[in-house]
Protein backbone atom coordinates (compact mmCIF):
# COMPACT_ATOMS: atom_id res chain seq x y z
CA UNK A 1 0.00 0.00 0.00
CA UNK A 2 1.18 3.35 -0.46
CA UNK A 3 0.72 6.54 1.67
CA UNK A 4 -0.32 9.44 -0.81
CA UNK A 5 -1.72 11.78 1.31
CA UNK A 6 -1.92 12.85 4.83
CA UNK A 7 -4.38 11.12 6.53
CA UNK A 8 -5.17 9.91 10.81
CA UNK A 9 -6.90 7.91 13.09
CA UNK A 10 -7.41 7.75 16.39
CA UNK A 11 -7.80 10.98 19.55
CA UNK A 12 -5.62 11.63 21.81
CA UNK A 13 -7.50 10.39 25.16
CA UNK A 14 -6.09 8.29 27.34
CA UNK A 15 -5.56 5.13 26.05
CA UNK A 16 -5.87 5.74 22.57
CA UNK A 17 -3.38 6.95 20.17
CA UNK A 18 -3.72 9.62 17.09
CA UNK A 19 -1.88 7.75 14.40
CA UNK A 20 -0.90 10.23 11.17
CA UNK A 21 0.82 8.98 8.39
CA UNK A 22 2.03 11.05 5.55
CA UNK A 23 3.91 11.11 2.18
CA UNK A 24 7.68 10.19 2.74
CA UNK A 25 10.09 8.66 0.59
CA UNK A 26 11.50 6.32 3.05
CA UNK A 27 10.00 4.82 6.30
CA UNK A 28 10.34 6.73 9.48
CA UNK A 29 8.51 5.92 12.83
CA UNK A 30 8.00 9.06 15.69
CA UNK A 31 6.65 7.64 18.57
CA UNK A 32 5.53 9.61 22.03
CA UNK A 33 4.54 7.59 24.59
CA UNK A 34 4.23 7.89 28.19
CA UNK A 35 4.49 4.58 28.51
CA UNK A 36 7.66 4.79 26.19
CA UNK A 37 9.76 3.31 28.89
CA UNK A 38 7.84 0.05 29.50
CA UNK A 39 6.42 -0.64 25.84
CA UNK A 40 8.39 1.64 23.53
CA UNK A 41 9.51 -1.70 21.75
CA UNK A 42 6.97 -3.53 21.68
CA UNK A 43 4.99 -0.35 20.41
CA UNK A 44 7.24 -0.49 17.59
CA UNK A 45 7.41 -3.79 16.81
CA UNK A 46 3.69 -3.94 16.40
CA UNK A 47 3.59 -0.55 14.08
CA UNK A 48 6.60 -2.68 12.05
CA UNK A 49 4.55 -5.78 11.75
CA UNK A 50 1.29 -3.77 10.72
CA UNK A 51 3.26 -1.96 8.34
CA UNK A 52 4.82 -4.87 7.05
CA UNK A 53 1.63 -6.80 7.07
CA UNK A 54 -0.08 -3.96 4.80
CA UNK A 55 2.51 -3.43 2.54
CA UNK A 56 3.76 0.24 3.40
CA UNK A 57 7.36 0.76 2.22
CA UNK A 58 7.35 4.27 2.53
CA UNK A 59 5.97 7.34 4.69
CA UNK A 60 6.35 9.39 7.98
CA UNK A 61 4.43 8.04 10.85
CA UNK A 62 3.17 9.91 13.36
CA UNK A 63 2.23 8.24 16.68
CA UNK A 64 0.85 10.11 19.58
CA UNK A 65 0.62 7.52 21.81
CA UNK A 66 -1.46 7.65 25.67
CA UNK A 67 -1.31 4.57 26.63
CA UNK A 68 -3.06 2.61 23.96
CA UNK A 69 -3.28 -1.09 24.11
CA UNK A 70 -2.10 -3.18 21.10
CA UNK A 71 -5.36 -3.90 19.84
CA UNK A 72 -6.09 -0.42 19.67
CA UNK A 73 -2.72 0.70 18.05
CA UNK A 74 -2.93 -1.82 15.19
CA UNK A 75 -6.80 -0.95 14.55
CA UNK A 76 -5.76 2.92 14.41
CA UNK A 77 -2.66 2.60 12.46
CA UNK A 78 -4.45 0.25 9.60
CA UNK A 79 -7.22 2.80 9.48
CA UNK A 80 -4.69 5.89 9.34
CA UNK A 81 -2.89 3.98 6.27
CA UNK A 82 -5.80 2.95 4.60
CA UNK A 83 -7.09 6.66 4.57
CA UNK A 84 -3.52 8.10 3.51
CA UNK A 85 -3.89 5.50 0.64
CA UNK A 86 -7.05 5.89 -0.03
CA UNK A 87 -8.19 1.87 0.05
CA UNK A 88 -10.76 2.60 2.95
CA UNK A 89 -12.76 -0.77 3.18
CA UNK B 1 0.81 42.99 78.07
CA UNK B 2 3.14 42.99 75.09
CA UNK B 3 1.95 43.41 71.88
CA UNK B 4 1.41 40.57 69.76
CA UNK B 5 0.10 42.19 66.44
CA UNK B 6 3.10 42.76 63.78
CA UNK B 7 2.97 44.88 61.00
CA UNK B 8 4.49 42.06 58.69
CA UNK B 9 6.15 38.99 57.87
CA UNK B 10 9.22 40.17 57.72
CA UNK B 11 9.18 41.81 61.37
CA UNK B 12 7.66 38.67 62.25
CA UNK B 13 10.93 36.59 60.81
CA UNK B 14 12.95 39.50 62.61
CA UNK B 15 11.24 38.88 65.99
CA UNK B 16 11.36 34.97 66.39
CA UNK B 17 15.00 35.29 65.17
CA UNK B 18 14.95 32.98 62.40
CA UNK B 19 18.47 32.50 61.42
CA UNK B 20 20.27 30.85 58.67
CA UNK B 21 19.76 26.66 58.66
CA UNK B 22 16.58 26.85 61.01
CA UNK B 23 13.22 25.02 60.09
CA UNK B 24 10.02 26.59 59.33
CA UNK B 25 6.65 24.93 59.35
CA UNK B 26 3.28 24.77 57.56
CA UNK B 27 0.08 22.91 57.42
CA UNK B 28 -1.52 22.23 54.54
CA UNK B 29 -5.28 22.83 55.49
CA UNK B 30 -5.40 25.23 52.49
CA UNK B 31 -4.80 22.78 50.45
CA UNK B 32 -4.09 23.92 46.62
CA UNK B 33 -5.03 27.44 47.63
CA UNK B 34 -2.13 28.10 50.34
CA UNK B 35 -0.73 31.32 49.77
CA UNK B 36 0.63 31.29 52.99
CA UNK B 37 3.66 29.12 52.76
CA UNK B 38 4.99 31.23 49.64
CA UNK B 39 4.43 34.49 51.48
CA UNK B 40 6.64 33.62 54.38
CA UNK B 41 9.43 32.30 51.76
CA UNK B 42 9.22 35.04 49.69
CA UNK B 43 9.89 37.36 53.13
CA UNK B 44 12.77 35.36 54.28
CA UNK B 45 14.03 35.77 51.16
CA UNK B 46 14.35 39.15 50.36
CA UNK B 47 15.94 39.25 53.97
CA UNK B 48 18.52 37.34 52.89
CA UNK B 49 18.24 34.44 54.57
CA UNK B 50 19.59 31.03 53.98
CA UNK B 51 19.79 27.35 54.25
CA UNK B 52 16.27 27.06 55.68
CA UNK B 53 14.33 24.01 55.89
CA UNK B 54 10.71 23.61 55.17
CA UNK B 55 8.91 21.02 57.44
CA UNK B 56 5.31 21.13 55.79
CA UNK B 57 2.36 18.14 56.42
CA UNK B 58 2.07 18.69 52.74
CA UNK B 59 3.17 20.78 49.66
CA UNK B 60 0.74 21.46 46.50
CA UNK B 61 1.34 22.24 43.60
CA UNK B 62 0.21 25.91 44.58
CA UNK B 63 3.46 26.24 46.01
CA UNK B 64 5.85 26.27 42.94
CA UNK B 65 7.39 29.12 43.73
CA UNK B 66 9.46 27.46 46.39
CA UNK B 67 11.72 26.00 43.41
CA UNK B 68 13.43 29.75 42.95
CA UNK B 69 13.70 29.52 46.34
CA UNK B 70 15.44 26.05 46.17
CA UNK B 71 17.91 27.46 43.21
CA UNK B 72 18.89 30.48 45.24
CA UNK B 73 19.96 28.54 48.42
CA UNK B 74 16.86 30.18 50.38
CA UNK B 75 15.61 26.58 51.08
CA UNK B 76 17.99 23.77 50.99
CA UNK B 77 15.50 21.06 52.99
CA UNK B 78 12.49 20.05 52.62
CA UNK B 79 10.27 17.58 54.70
CA UNK B 80 6.38 17.24 54.01
CA UNK B 81 3.91 13.83 53.87
CA UNK B 82 2.55 14.92 50.75
CA UNK B 83 4.32 16.71 47.44
CA UNK B 84 1.90 17.65 44.24
CA UNK B 85 3.07 16.04 40.54
CA UNK B 86 4.33 19.36 39.31
CA UNK B 87 6.94 20.66 42.61
CA UNK B 88 7.43 16.64 42.82
CA UNK B 89 8.83 16.42 39.52
CA UNK B 90 11.43 19.46 40.18
CA UNK B 91 12.47 17.86 42.98
CA UNK B 92 12.37 14.26 41.05
CA UNK B 93 15.42 15.83 39.07
CA UNK B 94 17.19 16.62 42.14
CA UNK B 95 16.93 20.07 42.87
CA UNK B 96 18.03 19.65 46.14
CA UNK B 97 21.01 18.21 47.00
CA UNK B 98 19.61 16.56 50.54
CA UNK B 99 17.06 14.45 50.38
CA UNK B 100 13.82 15.19 51.15
CA UNK B 101 12.45 13.31 53.94
CA UNK B 102 9.07 12.20 53.52
CA UNK B 103 6.91 11.35 56.73
CA UNK B 104 2.98 9.80 57.34
CA UNK B 105 1.21 12.60 59.29
CA UNK B 106 1.76 10.06 61.83
CA UNK B 107 5.09 9.69 61.37
CA UNK B 108 5.34 13.42 61.41
CA UNK B 109 3.88 13.76 64.54
CA UNK B 110 5.92 10.84 66.60
CA UNK B 111 8.86 12.56 65.01
CA UNK B 112 8.47 15.93 66.24
CA UNK B 113 7.84 13.90 69.73
CA UNK B 114 10.69 11.92 69.67
CA UNK B 115 13.23 15.01 68.63
CA UNK B 116 14.07 13.15 65.30
CA UNK B 117 12.19 16.13 63.62
CA UNK B 118 12.29 19.83 65.03
CA UNK B 119 10.65 22.88 64.64
CA UNK B 120 12.16 26.31 65.06
CA UNK B 121 9.44 28.58 64.10
CA UNK B 122 5.53 27.65 62.95
CA UNK B 123 3.91 29.83 60.58
CA UNK B 124 0.12 29.20 61.17
CA UNK B 125 -2.19 30.00 58.26
CA UNK B 126 -5.72 30.94 59.81
CA UNK B 127 -8.91 31.75 58.30
CA UNK B 128 -9.87 33.46 61.38
CA UNK B 129 -7.62 34.57 64.21
CA UNK B 130 -7.75 37.46 67.25
CA UNK B 131 -5.02 39.87 68.44
CA UNK B 132 -4.20 37.26 71.24
CA UNK B 133 -3.65 34.18 68.79
CA UNK B 134 -6.84 32.66 69.42
CA UNK B 135 -7.11 30.05 66.19
CA UNK B 136 -10.16 28.89 64.10
CA UNK B 137 -10.49 27.33 61.01
CA UNK B 138 -14.37 27.55 60.98
CA UNK B 139 -15.01 30.80 60.17
CA UNK B 140 -14.14 33.85 57.35
CA UNK B 141 -13.81 33.97 53.72
CA UNK B 142 -10.88 31.47 53.60
CA UNK B 143 -12.71 28.86 56.07
CA UNK B 144 -10.93 25.65 56.11
CA UNK B 145 -12.65 23.81 59.07
CA UNK B 146 -10.33 21.35 60.57
CA UNK B 147 -6.94 22.93 61.23
CA UNK B 148 -6.08 19.01 63.05
CA UNK B 149 -2.49 18.73 61.33
CA UNK B 150 -1.59 22.12 62.42
CA UNK B 151 -1.54 21.23 66.50
CA UNK B 152 1.63 19.23 66.60
CA UNK B 153 3.13 22.78 64.84
CA UNK B 154 1.57 24.64 67.62
CA UNK B 155 2.20 22.94 70.63
CA UNK B 156 5.95 21.54 69.23
CA UNK B 157 7.61 24.82 67.47
CA UNK B 158 9.95 26.92 69.42
CA UNK B 159 8.23 29.88 68.75
CA UNK B 160 4.50 30.63 67.07
CA UNK B 161 3.66 33.20 64.16
CA UNK B 162 -0.52 32.89 63.38
CA UNK B 163 -0.92 34.36 60.08
CA UNK B 164 -4.97 35.71 59.94
CA UNK B 165 -7.03 36.52 57.05
CA UNK B 166 -9.89 37.40 59.14
CA UNK B 167 -8.91 39.27 62.63
CA UNK B 168 -11.61 39.15 65.00
CA UNK B 169 -11.83 41.10 68.31
CA UNK B 170 -10.60 39.68 71.29
CA UNK B 171 -11.91 36.78 72.07
CA UNK B 172 -12.11 34.30 69.69
CA UNK B 173 -13.85 31.96 71.53
CA UNK B 174 -14.39 29.10 69.31
CA UNK B 175 -10.56 28.50 68.69
CA UNK B 176 -9.13 25.39 67.93
CA UNK B 177 -5.63 26.13 69.57
CA UNK B 178 -5.76 29.77 72.22
CA UNK B 179 -3.49 32.13 72.92
CA UNK B 180 -1.22 30.06 75.51
CA UNK B 181 0.98 28.78 72.10
CA UNK B 182 0.62 31.92 69.78
CA UNK B 183 3.52 34.33 69.99
CA UNK B 184 2.55 36.91 67.30
CA UNK B 185 -0.13 37.46 64.90
CA UNK B 186 0.40 38.91 61.57
CA UNK B 187 -2.85 39.42 59.59
CA UNK B 188 -2.75 39.44 55.59
CA UNK B 189 -4.99 40.12 53.49
CA UNK B 190 -5.71 36.94 51.64
CA UNK B 191 -3.85 33.79 53.07
CA UNK B 192 -5.58 31.49 50.06
CA UNK B 193 -7.47 31.44 47.23
CA UNK B 194 -11.15 29.84 48.45
CA UNK B 195 -11.36 27.75 45.16
CA UNK B 196 -8.21 25.78 45.83
CA UNK B 197 -8.65 25.37 49.61
CA UNK B 198 -12.09 23.45 49.90
CA UNK B 199 -14.39 22.18 47.02
CA UNK B 200 -17.84 23.65 46.57
CA UNK B 201 -19.03 20.24 46.47
CA UNK B 202 -17.26 16.82 46.11
CA UNK B 203 -18.91 14.82 43.39
CA UNK B 204 -18.75 11.27 43.08
CA UNK B 205 -17.01 9.17 39.89
CA UNK B 206 -19.47 8.73 37.17
CA UNK B 207 -16.92 6.27 35.50
CA UNK B 208 -18.22 2.60 35.91
CA UNK B 209 -15.32 0.90 36.48
CA UNK B 210 -14.81 2.87 39.69
CA UNK B 211 -18.59 2.26 40.52
CA UNK B 212 -17.93 -1.40 40.19
CA UNK B 213 -15.17 -1.34 42.20
CA UNK B 214 -16.71 0.64 44.74
CA UNK B 215 -19.76 -1.61 45.29
CA UNK B 216 -17.28 -4.89 45.71
CA UNK B 217 -15.68 -3.31 48.26
CA UNK B 218 -18.72 -2.54 50.14
CA UNK B 219 -19.70 -6.44 49.67
CA UNK B 220 -16.15 -6.99 50.94
CA UNK B 221 -16.68 -4.99 53.93
CA UNK B 222 -20.23 -6.60 54.69
CA UNK B 223 -18.35 -10.25 54.11
CA UNK B 224 -15.98 -8.97 56.11
CA UNK B 225 -18.21 -8.93 59.47
CA UNK B 226 -17.39 -5.79 60.47
CA UNK B 227 -20.34 -4.10 59.07
CA UNK B 228 -22.37 -4.01 61.99
CA UNK B 229 -23.71 -2.01 64.84
CA UNK B 230 -20.41 0.15 66.08
CA UNK B 231 -18.54 0.10 62.52
CA UNK B 232 -16.14 2.15 61.82
CA UNK B 233 -15.35 3.82 58.41
CA UNK B 234 -12.88 6.22 56.68
CA UNK B 235 -12.37 7.22 53.18
CA UNK B 236 -11.07 9.42 50.87
CA UNK B 237 -12.50 12.30 48.43
CA UNK B 238 -11.45 11.07 45.43
CA UNK B 239 -12.72 8.83 42.44
CA UNK B 240 -13.81 5.45 43.76
CA UNK B 241 -13.18 6.06 47.25
CA UNK B 242 -15.78 8.12 47.69
CA UNK B 243 -18.31 5.73 45.24
CA UNK B 244 -17.17 3.42 48.42
CA UNK B 245 -19.03 6.01 50.91
CA UNK B 246 -22.21 5.62 48.68
CA UNK B 247 -22.49 1.90 48.60
CA UNK B 248 -21.60 1.35 51.98
CA UNK B 249 -24.26 3.77 52.85
CA UNK B 250 -26.69 2.35 50.75
CA UNK B 251 -25.97 -1.40 52.84
CA UNK B 252 -26.21 0.26 56.00
CA UNK B 253 -29.77 2.28 55.64
CA UNK B 254 -31.47 -1.10 53.98
CA UNK B 255 -30.22 -3.28 57.32
CA UNK B 256 -30.66 -0.81 59.76
CA UNK B 257 -26.90 -0.25 61.07
CA UNK B 258 -26.01 1.98 63.18
CA UNK B 259 -22.38 2.93 63.24
CA UNK B 260 -19.56 4.51 65.21
CA UNK B 261 -17.41 7.09 63.54
CA UNK B 262 -16.17 7.94 60.21
CA UNK B 263 -12.91 9.45 60.55
CA UNK B 264 -9.84 11.51 58.66
CA UNK B 265 -10.88 13.78 55.62
CA UNK B 266 -14.56 14.43 55.81
CA UNK B 267 -16.53 15.20 53.07
CA UNK B 268 -20.43 16.17 52.71
CA UNK B 269 -21.44 12.53 51.92
CA UNK B 270 -20.08 11.54 55.42
CA UNK B 271 -21.30 14.68 56.86
CA UNK B 272 -24.73 12.93 55.23
CA UNK B 273 -24.22 9.27 56.53
CA UNK B 274 -23.85 11.25 60.23
CA UNK B 275 -27.36 12.99 59.65
CA UNK B 276 -29.06 9.99 58.54
CA UNK B 277 -27.95 7.61 61.29
CA UNK B 278 -25.22 5.74 59.75
CA UNK B 279 -22.41 7.15 62.56
CA UNK B 280 -22.86 9.14 65.57
CA UNK B 281 -19.74 11.19 65.29
CA UNK B 282 -17.43 12.05 62.89
CA UNK B 283 -13.57 12.43 63.59
CA UNK B 284 -12.39 15.33 61.27
CA UNK B 285 -8.67 16.00 60.53
CA UNK B 286 -9.39 17.37 57.52
CA UNK B 287 -12.55 19.60 55.56
CA UNK B 288 -12.75 18.20 51.76
CA UNK B 289 -16.05 20.53 51.09
CA UNK B 290 -17.70 23.46 52.17
CA UNK B 291 -20.73 21.18 53.19
CA UNK B 292 -18.08 19.78 55.67
CA UNK B 293 -17.07 23.14 57.16
CA UNK B 294 -20.41 24.09 57.73
CA UNK B 295 -21.37 20.85 59.38
CA UNK B 296 -18.23 20.78 61.84
CA UNK B 297 -18.89 24.84 62.64
CA UNK B 298 -22.61 23.55 63.74
CA UNK B 299 -22.98 20.04 64.86
CA UNK B 300 -21.30 19.16 67.90
CA UNK B 301 -21.28 15.39 66.60
CA UNK B 302 -18.66 16.49 64.24
CA UNK B 303 -15.34 16.68 65.89
CA UNK B 304 -12.30 18.39 64.94
CA UNK B 305 -9.25 16.10 66.22
CA UNK B 306 -5.73 16.98 66.01
CA UNK B 307 -3.23 14.97 63.52
CA UNK B 308 -2.17 13.41 66.95
CA UNK B 309 -5.13 11.94 67.82
CA UNK B 310 -5.98 10.89 64.88
CA UNK B 311 -3.09 8.91 63.41
CA UNK B 312 0.42 9.03 66.05
CA UNK B 313 1.89 5.87 66.54
CA UNK B 314 3.83 7.08 69.80
CA UNK B 315 0.18 9.24 71.38
CA UNK B 316 -1.18 6.97 74.29
CA UNK B 317 -4.59 6.72 72.21
CA UNK B 318 -4.98 7.78 67.94
CA UNK B 319 -8.18 7.19 66.27
CA UNK B 320 -6.69 5.19 63.45
CA UNK B 321 -6.36 2.17 65.91
CA UNK B 322 -9.69 1.89 66.63
CA UNK B 323 -10.96 2.07 62.95
CA UNK B 324 -12.83 -1.16 61.19
CA UNK B 325 -12.46 -0.37 57.73
CA UNK B 326 -10.61 2.14 55.99
CA UNK B 327 -10.27 2.65 52.15
CA UNK B 328 -7.00 3.22 50.48
CA UNK B 329 -5.73 4.45 46.71
CA UNK B 330 -2.63 2.88 45.10
CA UNK B 331 -0.28 3.80 41.95
CA UNK B 332 1.43 0.04 42.55
CA UNK B 333 0.70 -2.92 44.06
CA UNK B 334 3.10 -6.02 44.51
CA UNK B 335 2.54 -9.32 45.25
CA UNK B 336 3.39 -9.29 48.79
CA UNK B 337 0.76 -6.39 48.67
CA UNK B 338 3.36 -3.54 49.30
CA UNK B 339 1.79 -0.14 48.19
CA UNK B 340 3.62 2.89 46.22
CA UNK B 341 1.29 5.64 46.78
CA UNK B 342 5.04 8.20 46.28
CA UNK B 343 5.71 8.23 42.72
CA UNK B 344 4.34 7.44 39.03
CA UNK B 345 5.01 4.75 36.37
CA UNK B 346 8.28 7.40 35.76
CA UNK B 347 9.37 7.38 39.51
CA UNK B 348 8.67 10.89 39.48
CA UNK B 349 7.19 11.88 43.18
CA UNK B 350 3.59 12.84 42.72
CA UNK B 351 2.03 12.17 45.97
CA UNK B 352 2.98 10.72 49.68
CA UNK B 353 1.53 8.87 52.12
CA UNK B 354 -0.42 11.26 54.18
CA UNK B 355 -2.37 8.67 56.39
CA UNK B 356 -1.85 6.52 54.07
CA UNK B 357 0.48 3.50 56.28
CA UNK B 358 -0.75 4.99 59.27
CA UNK B 359 -4.43 3.63 58.78
CA UNK B 360 -3.60 0.44 56.87
CA UNK B 361 -1.09 -0.12 60.16
CA UNK B 362 -4.55 0.78 62.39
CA UNK B 363 -7.21 -0.37 60.59
CA UNK B 364 -8.75 -4.08 61.28
CA UNK B 365 -9.58 -4.10 57.09
CA UNK B 366 -7.73 -2.22 55.43
CA UNK B 367 -8.83 -2.32 51.34
CA UNK B 368 -6.77 -1.05 48.75
CA UNK B 369 -9.31 0.02 45.89
CA UNK B 370 -7.44 0.58 42.09
CA UNK B 371 -8.07 -0.20 38.28
CA UNK B 372 -6.05 -3.22 37.18
CA UNK B 373 -4.66 -1.17 34.66
CA UNK B 374 -4.43 2.50 33.44
CA UNK B 375 -4.13 3.45 30.40
CA UNK B 376 -1.76 0.37 29.46
CA UNK B 377 -0.09 0.39 32.78
CA UNK B 378 -0.59 -2.33 35.03
CA UNK B 379 -1.19 -1.69 38.70
CA UNK B 380 0.42 -5.08 39.79
CA UNK B 381 3.87 -4.95 39.40
CA UNK B 382 6.92 -7.67 40.14
CA UNK B 383 8.14 -4.95 42.92
CA UNK B 384 6.50 -1.42 43.47
CA UNK B 385 9.16 1.46 43.06
CA UNK B 386 8.34 2.93 46.68
CA UNK B 387 6.94 1.36 49.77
CA UNK B 388 4.81 4.06 50.57
CA UNK B 389 3.12 1.06 53.04
CA UNK B 390 4.39 -2.27 53.89
CA UNK B 391 2.72 -4.74 52.64
CA UNK B 392 2.34 -6.81 55.87
CA UNK B 393 -0.85 -4.24 56.45
CA UNK B 394 -2.70 -4.27 53.35
CA UNK B 395 -5.56 -6.73 53.80
CA UNK B 396 -6.85 -6.80 50.48
CA UNK B 397 -7.32 -5.61 47.16
CA UNK B 398 -10.19 -4.80 44.79
CA UNK B 399 -10.15 -4.21 41.38
CA UNK B 400 -12.41 -4.43 38.84
CA UNK B 401 -11.46 -7.85 37.63
CA UNK B 402 -11.48 -9.60 41.10
CA UNK B 403 -10.22 -9.27 44.63
CA UNK B 404 -6.93 -10.67 46.00
CA UNK B 405 -6.77 -11.32 50.09
CA UNK B 406 -3.33 -10.85 51.50
CA UNK B 407 -2.67 -14.72 51.89
CA UNK B 408 -1.52 -13.79 55.66
CA UNK B 409 -5.36 -13.34 55.89
CA UNK B 410 -6.42 -16.41 54.96
CA UNK B 411 -9.18 -16.56 57.74
CA UNK B 412 -10.79 -13.20 55.52
CA UNK B 413 -10.19 -14.92 52.23
CA UNK B 414 -12.58 -17.58 53.30
CA UNK B 415 -14.99 -15.06 54.40
CA UNK B 416 -15.09 -13.58 51.23
CA UNK B 417 -15.65 -16.50 49.03
CA UNK B 418 -17.88 -18.41 51.18
CA UNK B 419 -20.08 -15.43 50.53
CA UNK B 420 -19.76 -16.04 46.27
CA UNK B 421 -17.02 -12.91 46.43
CA UNK B 422 -14.52 -13.19 43.46
CA UNK B 423 -11.33 -13.89 45.30
CA UNK B 424 -8.29 -15.29 43.35
CA UNK B 425 -4.48 -15.33 44.09
CA UNK B 426 -2.69 -11.19 43.60
CA UNK B 427 -0.45 -13.25 41.12
CA UNK B 428 -3.27 -14.13 38.83
CA UNK B 429 -4.82 -10.46 38.86
CA UNK B 430 -1.06 -9.46 37.50
CA UNK B 431 -0.95 -12.28 34.99
CA UNK B 432 -4.55 -10.97 33.56
CA UNK B 433 -3.34 -7.31 33.04
CA UNK B 434 -0.41 -8.77 31.57
CA UNK B 435 -2.37 -10.78 28.98
CA UNK B 436 -4.46 -7.40 28.56
CA UNK B 437 -1.34 -5.39 28.23
CA UNK B 438 1.49 -6.80 27.72
CA UNK B 439 4.41 -7.25 29.84
CA UNK B 440 6.31 -3.84 31.00
CA UNK B 441 9.93 -3.65 30.65
CA UNK B 442 11.08 -3.77 34.67
CA UNK B 443 12.52 0.22 34.85
CA UNK B 444 16.39 -0.22 36.41
CA UNK B 445 17.19 3.59 37.92
CA UNK B 446 20.73 3.40 40.27
CA UNK B 447 21.11 7.28 40.28
CA UNK B 448 21.16 9.27 43.57
CA UNK B 449 18.53 8.91 45.95
CA UNK B 450 16.87 12.29 46.24
CA UNK B 451 14.06 11.31 48.92
CA UNK B 452 14.18 9.05 51.68
CA UNK B 453 10.56 7.25 53.30
CA UNK B 454 10.24 7.30 56.56
CA UNK B 455 8.16 4.55 58.36
CA UNK B 456 5.87 5.35 60.98
CA UNK B 457 8.25 4.14 63.62
CA UNK B 458 10.91 6.64 62.01
CA UNK B 459 12.63 3.85 60.22
CA UNK B 460 14.16 4.60 56.62
CA UNK B 461 11.01 2.38 54.39
CA UNK B 462 12.80 3.13 50.96
CA UNK B 463 14.38 5.65 48.92
CA UNK B 464 13.49 7.71 45.70
CA UNK B 465 15.93 7.86 43.19
CA UNK B 466 16.22 10.70 40.40
CA UNK B 467 15.03 10.82 37.33
CA UNK B 468 16.70 12.17 34.62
Amino acid sequence: MKIIKTASAGTLESSDILVTVQPADILKLELESPVLAQYGEQIEETVRTVLTDLGVKAGLITLQDQGALDCTIRARLETAVRRGAEQEV
Amino acid sequence: MKDKVLPSITEALRLTGVKDGMTLSFHHHLRNGDYVLNLVLAAAQKLGLKDLTINASAIFDCHLPLLDLIRDGTVTGLECNYCGALVGKALSSGLLAKPVIFRSHGGRLADLARGSARIDVAFVAAPTADSRGNISGKYGRSACGSLGYAFSDVQNADRVVAVPENLVSYPLTDFSFSETEVDYVVAVERIGDPAGIVSGTTRVTRDPIGLLMADMAAEVIKASGLLLDGFSFQTGAGGASLAVAYAVEKIMLAEGIHGSFASGGITGKLVEMLNKGCFESLLDVQCFDLEAVRSLRENPAHREISASQYASPLAAGAVVDSLDTVILGATEIDPDFNVNVHTNSQGLIMGGSGGHSDTAAGARLAIIIAPLMRARLPLIVDRVQTISTPGRTVDLLVTQYGIAVNPLRAELSARLRDAGLKVMPIEELKHLAEKICGVPKTLKNENRVIAEVLYRDGTVIDTIRQVN
